[in-house]
């Protein structure tokens, strides 16, 4: 099957896209009904490509590549599987060609996916940074609050003798709990003193064992062993002795507060 | 896509490159053939040649549109081509690269520019006549031999 010598002049033509007019109308109603010239155009097609290879040139700008992904980032549509056009079976070489055309498709859909997943990882990156700044403030409130080299001043009315004084922050869904003391009394020896958490029923839970340092202050943060989501009536420190935890308070108490 | 981007865009850059002669429009004609691909994967006919060969031809062809003011005269599923030599690898299209070039040089020189004049220019065979004074019948004839010759030399 060979193309027809009358119109191969035009087919060139038609290939590189300058064929106009008539002489265009004519050989658009000819390739209509003949395989034989479809085939050579197809093949002044390839001839282009080879023309196409030859050319070089610089590289495109870098930019250019973020450019059109940032393009196809905004694309809505999903690229759906075409077949290829009908074509006379070629056995092997036909399913090697349809397998290729299936594994570009799910390239181009995988680096569509790919995208997101970047996009993804940067939100989640994001909120960590977020998360990381409240953390570091948070780390920074309870290092304040317990530092030992942390100044604390106790301020009472003039003419009181500074008393033992105990504040406590408790969270009850979340078992948090921080209680800080000042003017506590020196131990003496084989004591200790210990918070209780208690509750408006039921006995005293053992909320940690604490000694104050060498001017009265003690904190006890998040004591281990604290039941999430009891309700608390009442905080107490009693003096305790120093072999504790105890189940229950059985020494003197020094201070309580309800809640 | 960013990988087919990878591995074709200096082709498909370099052809807009040429027809043009300017950096922001070949940049355009590029970022337009890959977005077509992006929304019309099924356009390119993988039974009927290779991917690389048929977006050089794209890219020519819309570069032509554009150094010509037109719109894009067929849909991309109009254009099929087959070629004849494999071009799968790098090797290979370097290999075809170079001989291609190494014909055109040999390539009489009337022939030469009448097949440049339409494949870089776009211009009519009507067009070519008008500009080397030859007649329409020889600008045609040339640039059919100066393709086939092209086709000719991987064929054998």
């Amino acid at each position: 099957m060979s193309a027809h010598e009358q119109f191969a002049e035009d087919l060139t033509l038609h290939a590189l896209g300058t064929l106009q007019g008539e002489e265009r109308a004519s050989l658009e109603k000819h390739l209509d009904i003949c395989p034989a010239c479809r085939q050579e155009l197809e093949q002044l097609r390839g001839d282009m490509a080879l023309l196409a290879m030859a050319t070089s040139g610089p590289k495109p700008p870098q930019r250019a590549r973020q450019r059109l992904l940032d393009a196809i980032a905004e694309e809505p549509r999903v690229p759906t599987v075409v077949l290829a056009r009908k074509s006379p079976f070629n056995g092997w070489a036909a399913l090697g060609w349809a397998a290729a055309v299936g594994m570009l498709l799910v390239v181009i859909q995988l680096r569509r996916e790919n995208y997101f997943l970047r996009e993804s990882v940067n939100n989640l990156a994001s909120m960590t940074g977020q998360q990381t700044v409240e953390l570091a403030n948070a780390r920074r409130v309870v290092d304040t609050l317990t530092a030992p080299d942390a100044q604390t001043v106790t301020l009472v009315a003039s003419k009181n003798p500074p008393q033992p004084q105990g504040k406590a922050f408790y969270l009850r869904n979340r078992s948090g709990l921080v209680f800080i003391a000042n003017n506590l009394a020196p131990l003496p020896p084989d004591k200790i003193y210990e918070l209780w958490l208690i509750p408006p029923t039921g006995a005293p839970i053992a909320a940690g064992l604490f000694k104050p340092d060498a001017k009265g202050n003690a904190t006890v943060v998040n004591p281990p062993g604290l039941p999430a989501g009891v309700e608390a009536k009442t905080f107490a420190v009693t003096l305790e002795p120093a072999t504790g935890p105890h189940d229950a308070p059985r020494g003197t108490g020094v201070m309580q507060g309800g809640a | 896509m960013a990988a087919l981007y990878d591995r074709y865009s200096p082709v498909v850059y370099s052809v807009a490159l040429r027809v043009l002669g300017d950096t922001g429009g070949a940049e355009d004609v590029q970022q337009d053939v890959f977005l077509q691909l992006w929304r019309n994967p099924g356009a390119f006919d993988a039974s009927r040649g290779n991917l690389g060969a048929w977006l050089a031809v794209i890219s020519r062809n819309r570069a032509i549109d554009a150094l010509r003011k037109r719109r894009p005269e067929s849909d991309l599923e109009n254009v099929v081509l087959s070629v004849v030599p494999d071009m799968a690898g790098d090797a290979d299209r370097s290999r075809i690269a170079e001989k291609v070039r190494g014909l055109l040089g040999t390539m009489p020189t009337p022939q030469r520019a009448a097949l440049e004049m339409a494949y870089y220019k776009g211009l009519t065979h009507t067009e070519i006549a008008a500009k080397t004074g030859e007649p329409l019948g020889t600008i045609k004839t040339r640039i059919r031999a100066g393709l086939t010759a092209l086709r000719k030399a991987f064929q054998e």
